[in-house]
């Protein structure tokens, strides 16, 4: 792959970290709170929010001249609607059990601020090559977060990693409990607010 | 700024560019979709017969279709528990509340047990499962639950192992062979209780599930309970 420049490669690797869009710009919560009980329901609700936004950032950056300015967030509704319904529909073929679990999320893709925002924001002025990249960055900035968050979320609340159990029998016959707030909403909200904190202080960012 | 004419042919042909590709897309992908639902349903009919998943037959697709196929035969029930010639496959439980699907596993020695298709209120949501029960037409064989909105951790503990355990061997019917329901309590059966055999453990935290889950399943063995009742007499 040749080597990308400046402007590219900080479309894909700034949100990762510096301006992730969930920790920095605090977008997508709801999903984040909603798919996070497990981790295999994250990882392909990540598969998914990939999906969508780099093919939806690339097709409005082609389509970005052509757009009239008067309609041109139902344009990109209209484009991100229809690659959720995509996905969706390809969930229910071929991971039925997944697709149950996420319901409703995968549909609520197309209200995460976060695809129509980049859409809006970056894929309007940039190049298709640029706004895949940021699709693509944003996307797994955004599911970093959410693998984190049910990662911590099923070990502490269920025990299990991925779905195989990890704490030791014995943990239990201890007097070890699984902690039940961890698989309820709030648990998502401590977690993210402890990524976010520990997210802050490390990369030195203050609020003005 | 654009004329009139151009966003309106615009958004037009995007419509129905992206409209023609989705009608394409979901129009391939329907008959791959309805087999899954399809196996679904057999692979909580096959579960709540106590079927399990080992490490030879997994539950792939093929296998769920096999095992259902040489084990399972179903059948349509009216209300007076007399066998009708319907396919269970053509029964929309929500139109024909007057036929009444039933599931029976064959073995080679007679019948191994009923499941039927429980669906309900809980808290926030309908849950739907099946309950299956043995062929003396009184003991639970198992329950499962395939779809529910419950809360994760509180009544969303009913489609777990623990829970759904917990079902089997109790009775549903008192000593005279009346229908009595099984109760779900708040904590644990009390071994010493005399009415144990029709009690199992709640969830702590999810009171109204369990309320709701009494409820509809006292209301779908009513309605089976004609034919229970036969199946009950032929046994003696």
């Amino acid at each position: 792959m040749a080597l990308l420049d400046k402007k590219s490669k900080r479309a894909l690797t700034d949100p990762l970290m510096a301006n992730n869009p969930i920790t920095l710009q605090v977008l997508g919560i709801c999903s984040a709170l909603a798919v996070t009980v497990k981790m295999d329901t994250a990882v392909v609700m990540t598969i998914a929010v990939i999906a969508v936004m780099s093919i939806s950032n690339t097709v409005i950056a082609v389509l970005r001249n052509w757009i009239p300015g008067k309609v041109r967030i139902i344009v990109q509704l209209t484009v991100i609607a229809s690659l959720v319904v995509l996905t969706d529909e390809v969930l229910k073929a071929y991971m039925y059990d997944i697709s149950k679990q996420l319901s409703v999320f995968v549909g609520l893709i197309i209200t995460n601020c976060i695809v129509m925002g980049r859409a809006e924001a970056f894929a309007m002025q940039n190049t298709p090559g640029k706004s895949f990249l940021d699709g693509l960055g944003n996307a797994l900035g955004y599911g970093g977060i959410l693998i984190a968050v049910a990662f911590f979320r099923e070990l502490l609340g269920s025990g299990t990693i991925y779905g195989y159990p990890v704490i030791p029998e014995s943990f239990y016959a201890a007097g070890y409990e699984n902690v039940g707030l961890m698989v309820l909403s709030p648990g998502a909200f401590i977690i993210l607010g402890l990524i976010v904190w520990v997210q802050r202080i490390s990369a030195d960012i203050e609020e003005e | 700024m654009r004329s009139n004419t151009y966003t309106l042919g615009f958004t037009s042909a995007i419509t129905i560019v992206l409209g023609f590709f989705l009608a394409l897309v979901a129009d391939n992908l329907r008959d791959r979709q309805e087999l899954n639902v399809e196996n679904d349903m057999k692979k909580n009919i096959l579960y709540s017969l106590g079927f399990r998943p080992t490490g030879e037959t997994l539950w792939t697709s093929d296998n769920i279709q096999n095992l259902f196929d040489e084990n399972i035969e179903g059948f349509v029930l009216n209300t007076n528990g007399e066998r009708t010639d319907r396919d269970p496959a053509t029964i929309d439980t929500e139109i024909d509340t007057v036929l009444l699907p039933i599931y029976m596993k064959k073995e080679s020695d007679g019948i191994g047990g009923y499941a039927i298709p429980i669906a309900g209120k809980g808290l926030w949501s309908t849950l739907f499962g099946y309950f299956a029960i043995e062929p003396d037409g009184r003991t639970v064989k198992g329950i499962t639950f395939y779809m529910h909105g419950e809360t994760p951790g509180l009544g969303g503990e009913v489609d777990k192992a623990w829970f759904q355990n917990n079902f089997v061997g109790k009775r549903f019917v008192d000593g005279n062979d009346e229908l009595i329901g099984i109760r779900v309590l708040k904590g644990k059966v009390q071994p010493d209780d005399s009415d144990a055999y029709h009690k199992v453990d709640g969830i702590s935290g999810a009171t109204m599930t369990a309320k709701g889950l009494e409820k509809f399943l006292k209301e779908d063995l009513t309605r089976y309970d004609p034919f229970f009742k036969k199946v009950r007499e032929g046994q003696g």
